[in-house]
């Protein structure tokens, strides 16, 4: 049975089944799927498969690299008729990384972000962020930017090693 | 190619989005200039990272202007191939950088409004702009956390630093007059509830400022009246040089791709 000729929800279990391994290029360990950028999966009744995928930032160089990676795995797994969109709205938060996405981040010594995304936290973030060595909270922030948009650059003031945190946004 | 600039009689919500492009593009174009010569590494790659966003808002604004104008122009041919005078940022963000505080003066100043207006843009009742406002709203919080941050470390560091951003910042204050200056085309938008009254985001913008400005124990220079003709594509010298260099790539080699 070919791709296009396949009931429908199984072409978008396919789908999602073959995007389920496919890591964020500047984030190795990162599942694009827990990182939740990958919004929806929709077969249309002209037999295309509609894949919606939202920028973590605006300029983000990874954007494009993150497309053809998603063109790929599905075109390896024998999924054809793949249309790629862009959704913005509602514009992706750092609390659609998923559980195991939060895990899969820590384990790369990347701090996942705080919960609950608010103004207040935005321009206040008076939580303190726990050092990923030491656990302790005695922190300080570096820059608000790091070796990605999405990551600040912080330091601990009690085991002085430097750390990165994937932001709240 | 000769491109001719949509006039706001036949498309005025094309200019519109024109000019909140530009002034993301513009701004982009300026702080790339910091990279490999900032004071640090993390200042190098902070201005990288807002510029990276800036241009990432102005390819949607672009494309979406590109696809008002209705001529099959993408956000390349716009942001590439356009002359000097079809450009319609305020002419604050095309100031040249200068010394590092007179970047963060021109960055706080240009990050508070923008702050203003995409916050309230996300209420536009045309949906693609309150879209890509509610994409860029959340990256220009951080935009500003970054600017204003280094306002008051520099306002309320040393005698030299606190000089040199109180100097920035009275060279710099009578541009921010052109951003709230509304004309037809402002007025326009806000009353078919496109864009926000530029009186409403003036008086937000100024009090977050005042904020700032008290924390950095700078004083606020008084306002003046200030000729201001960007957002009508007149320009100061400095955007032709900008442009050169911005440009030259494709009108070298037209329709080079990355």
């Amino acid at each position: 049975m070919s791709a296009a000729t396949a009931p429908v929800d199984q072409r978008v279990e396919r789908a999602w089944n073959a995007l389920a391994a496919v890591e964020d290029p500047e984030i190795p360990g990162l599942h694009l799927v827990d990182l939740g950028i990958i919004r929806f999966i929709h077969a249309q009744l002209d037999g295309t498969l509609l894949v919606g995928l939202s920028p973590t930032y605006t300029g983000c160089p990874a954007t494009d690299v993150i497309r053809s990676s998603v063109a790929d795995a599905l075109a390896s797994a024998g999924i054809a008729d793949v249309m790629i969109t862009e959704v913005l709205s509602p514009a992706w938060t750092s609390d659609w990384i998923t559980a195991e996405g939060r895990r899969q981040l820590a384990s790369v010594g990347i701090v996942p972000p705080a919960r609950a995304t608010t103004l207040r936290d935005l321009m206040h973030e008076s939580r303190p962020i726990a050092c990923p060595r030491c656990m302790s909270l005695d922190t300080e922030t570096v820059s608000e930017f790091g070796s990605t948009p999405c990551k600040a650059l912080h330091r601990c003031r009690a085991c002085l090693e430097p750390f990165e945190y994937f932001k709240c946004i | 190619m000769s491109a001719t600039a949509v006039s706001p009689e036949t498309n005025p919500l094309c200019r519109y989005v024109l000019r909140l492009g530009d002034l993301s593009l513009v701004l982009g174009q300026r702080l790339g200039e910091w990279v490999g010569h900032a004071p640090a590494l993390e200042e190098d790659l902070g201005l990288a990272n807002i510029a990276l966003d800036l241009i990432g808002q102005a390819r949607l604004f672009l494309s979406y202007a590109g696809e008002l104008e209705g001529r099959g122009r993408g956000e390349d041919e716009i942001a590439f191939l356009r002359e000097h005078g079809e450009y319609l940022n305020a002419i604050l963000a095309e100031q040249p950088n200068g010394d590092f505080g007179q970047t963060i003066v021109r960055q706080v100043l240009i990050d508070a409004f923008q702050l203003e207006i995409f916050e309230r843009l996300t209420k536009s009742s045309d949906q693609r702009l309150a879209d890509i406002a509610a994409k860029a709203v959340k990256e220009t919080r951080y935009h500003l956390r970054y600017s204003g941050g280094w306002l008051v470390r520099l306002g309320d560091g040393t005698v030299e630093s606190h000089a040199r951003v109180q100097a920035a910042l009275d060279r710099l204050w009578p541009y921010s007059v052109e951003l709230f200056a509304d004309d037809e085309l402002d007025r326009l938008m806000a009353e078919q509830g496109v864009a926000p009254r530029l009186a409403d985001v003036q008086s937000a913008w100024s009090a977050r400022i005042d904020k700032l400005l008290k924390e950095a124990t700078l004083v606020r220079p008084r306002d003046r009246p200030h000729a201001w003709h960007g957002k009508r594509g007149q320009h100061s010298e400095h955007l032709g040089y900008l442009l050169a260099e911005m440009q030259h790539l494709q009108r070298t080699y037209p329709g080079a791709r990355w």
